[in-house]
């Protein structure tokens, strides 16, 4: 996993609420067997045309926010389906934060294991930065896991809550499995007390 | 202070609990299907790992399957790969599979029930977020992505945050056509579709004890749709009824201990919830969706709210790109909407009750010339009790399809696909965008409700179509 400890981005705008998983990566590209170029479905279904030529009303197809690393989406993101795609499709298209006044669970466990960094503000500063981003958007945000922070150009600072544990695993760009392996002794008495008990 | 069902159940699987770290949670069962483990198992390949206890893994295809009769093999669909890497996988790691070719098959949520792999007390994981019908049973059931799939197949643990408890509590006498989908739809519409983040529900009350497992099930399945991971409820005798004499269920003395075991599962009388939620079972009506998320329903005799009508700016966005997307006007009511496709399937309903409740309303009729209707049961032994039971007779005279098991059309992920713009009344649990195909409008309802506008072409009140 690749570690995450600070970003300086522009940040793309997504001023919709309840974004599900079937809407960053639709069913049709669930069909591969590993977890590369998930980055091309991303969005396909507001992103693109039937046709497939791009919308040029997406935020995605604006020149303006090309390379964006941030995206910044309503309320309830990742809802729905549990796919873990939808974390690759965002993280391969080049995305390494999320920033959302709430997040569906299991999206925001899937991100963590992938090094995408969910951040949640209240909803009133999302509001804030939706504003400032698409009237300047070559707007930096700077992000700083260390020290939980999300501050803009003007020094203004936005302070973000993560579990201490999910933290060092991000900054140091490890998963759980280690951590997991580690406790084999442990699962092995576990294993061994009797059932219905 | 007493515990919880939630509580005793997760108390019970803490293999270990480190300062400041999330607990590792021992999972007693854990089913896989073809769409959500390939990567999982590539990984162990990686690193070099084993299935710590394949006995605790089962795995079955559902999702990209397709409910007509094919040879897989010839089965021209990048689908066909993932049923071939699935088969491998199994093989290589010791797992038994409930493969299509097979008599068990089905929606992994309908077959670990049936086959009495999912029991009170339990944690039971899937690569899939409908995970939470099996809490229907008292177990703490719930979804995780293909990282944690891998995490499961390697040490039979994954490493969870304790999660909040939330009461919704449901009293009272169900009015006649109103089932428990509508009990579900209407406590979304009334807590929001991610109103249950960060909790895991238990819903209780006198109109809950009343259910069947079917019953249950289809309500701890739309857990995820009120935005909770899990959701719950006490096991009882209806519970034990339905597990006895099961292929993986306890047998003789064991079944009595396991029995004693479960019945201590319940919520303590002075437990405490972190958050409560009541609703009058009499007060309820069938309910149907008319957005694009489960919160955005209304009963029946309802009608679309209008955007000036919600104080919060952002659910009056949502409302105007939902009402947009399905062609639907503000102030319209529900009851008469034309529909083009009927579903009748999925995780939520295909279980043998659903079908026979749904084909008890089309008996003896027609469903409408423009309608096109289709009927996938939920596994093969839902398929094989409902043709010994004259069922798909019922539903192919209607004019309906009678399938093969599948998820099918809830995620058109195989060629069940409704087309751009069709109206879809749906058994199913999800009405996103594009959900069953890119750009059809899903209205969900319950399965009698489906069947009443199958027959009328367009949604209606089914209580007018019951004697």
């Amino acid at each position: 996993m690749q570690p995450f400890t600070t970003l300086t981005s522009t940040a793309a705008p997504l001023r919709m609420e309840n974004v599900d998983t079937d809407q960053i990566i639709p069913a049709q590209y669930l069909t591969a067997v590993t977890k590369e170029g998930m980055g091309k479905g991303l969005f396909s279904w507001i992103r693109y045309n039937p046709d497939g030529t791009p919308k040029p009303d997406f935020v995605l197809n604006k020149p303006e926010y090309q390379g964006a690393q941030i995206l910044i989406a309503g309320r309830n993101f990742g809802s729905g389906s549990s796919r873990e795609h939808a974390v690759w499709a965002l993280t391969d298209y080049g995305f390494r934060c999320v920033i959302s006044p709430g997040f569906a669970d299991i999206f925001y466990n899937n991100s963590l294991k992938n090094g995408l960094l969910p951040i949640v503000l209240p909803e009133e500063v999302v509001n804030l930065l939706w504003d400032l981003v698409e009237e300047e958007p070559e707007t930096l945000l700077h992000i700083d896991l260390r020290s939980q922070t999300v501050t803009l150009p003007d020094g203004q600072q936005h302070s973000f809550a993560i579990d201490p544990f999910r933290k060092l695993c991000l900054l140091e760009g490890v998963d759980d499995l280690g951590y997991l392996l580690s406790k084999e002794e442990a699962i092995a008495a576990y294993e061994a007390r009797p059932r219905w008990t | 202070m007493g515990k919880t069902l939630f509580e005793k159940v997760w108390d019970a699987h803490v293999v270990a609990q480190d300062e400041g770290a999330p607990a590792v949670l021992y999972i007693d069962a854990h089913l896989i299907h073809e769409v959500t483990s390939p990567q999982a198992f590539a990984m162990l390949r990686e690193r070099g790992l084993k299935v710590r206890r394949p006995d605790k893994t089962f795995a079955t295809m559902d999702h990209a399957i397709p409910t007509r009769s094919v040879d897989i093999e010839l089965w021209p669909s990048d689908a066909a790969t993932q049923v071939r890497t699935l088969r491998q996988n199994c093989k290589d790691f010791g797992i038994t599979l409930w493969d299509i070719d097979g008599p068990v098959q089905g929606i992994v949520h309908v077959v670990g029930p049936e086959m009495g792999v999912t029991q009170p007390g339990m944690t039971i994981v899937c690569g899939d977020s409908h995970t939470s019908t099996h809490g229907a049973f008292g177990a703490l059931a719930f979804g995780i992505g293909t990282s944690e799939v891998g995490h499961v197949l390697a040490t039979q643990c994954l490493l969870q945050k304790k999660p909040k408890t939330m009461a919704i509590t449901v009293d009272g006498e169900l009015g006649k056509g109103v089932t428990a989908k509508d009990i579900i739809l209407a406590i979304i519409a009334k807590n929001g579709a991610g109103g249950g983040a960060g909790y895991v529900f238990e819903y209780r009350g006198s109109a809950i004890r009343k259910l069947s497992m079917a019953n249950r099930m289809t309500i701890c399945n739309m857990s995820i749709e009120g935005g909770a991971r899990a959701g719950m409820i006490a096991p009882d005798e209806t519970t034990f009824e339905y597990i006895k004499g099961r292929p993986y269920a306890p047998k003789g003395e064991e079944w009595e201990r396991a029995v004693a075991y479960w019945r201590t599962l319940a919520t303590d009388e002075d437990a405490v919830f972190d958050r409560e939620l009541k609703l009058d079972a009499s007060e309820l009506q069938p309910m149907v969706t008319y957005g694009t998320n489960p919160g955005q329903g209304v009963p029946i005799t309802g009608r679309i709210p209008y955007p000036e009508e919600l104080e919060d700016p952002a659910e009056r966005r949502s409302l105007i790109s939902a009402l947009e997307y399905m062609g639907l006007k503000p102030g319209q009511p529900m009851e008469g909407q034309p529909v083009d496709i009927v579903f009748i399937g999925s995780c939520t309903n295909s279980r043998i009750e659903d079908l026979r409740e749904a084909a008890a309303i089309v008996k003896g009729k027609k469903i409408a010339d423009h309608v096109w209707g289709i009927v996938v049961p939920g596994s093969k032994s839902v398929k094989a009790q409902a043709e010994a039971e004259g069922l798909d007779r019922i539903f192919i005279e209607a004019g309906f399809e009678w399938r093969g098991a599948g998820c099918s059309m809830c995620l058109a992920m195989n060629e069940d696909k409704a087309g751009a713009g069709k109206y879809v009344a749906s058994t199913s649990n999800r009405n996103f965008q594009g959900r069953q195909g890119p750009g059809a409008r899903s209205l969900l309802m319950s399965p009698i409700m489906a069947a009443a506008a199958a027959v009328k072409g367009r949604v209606v009140d089914v209580r007018e179509m019951l004697n």
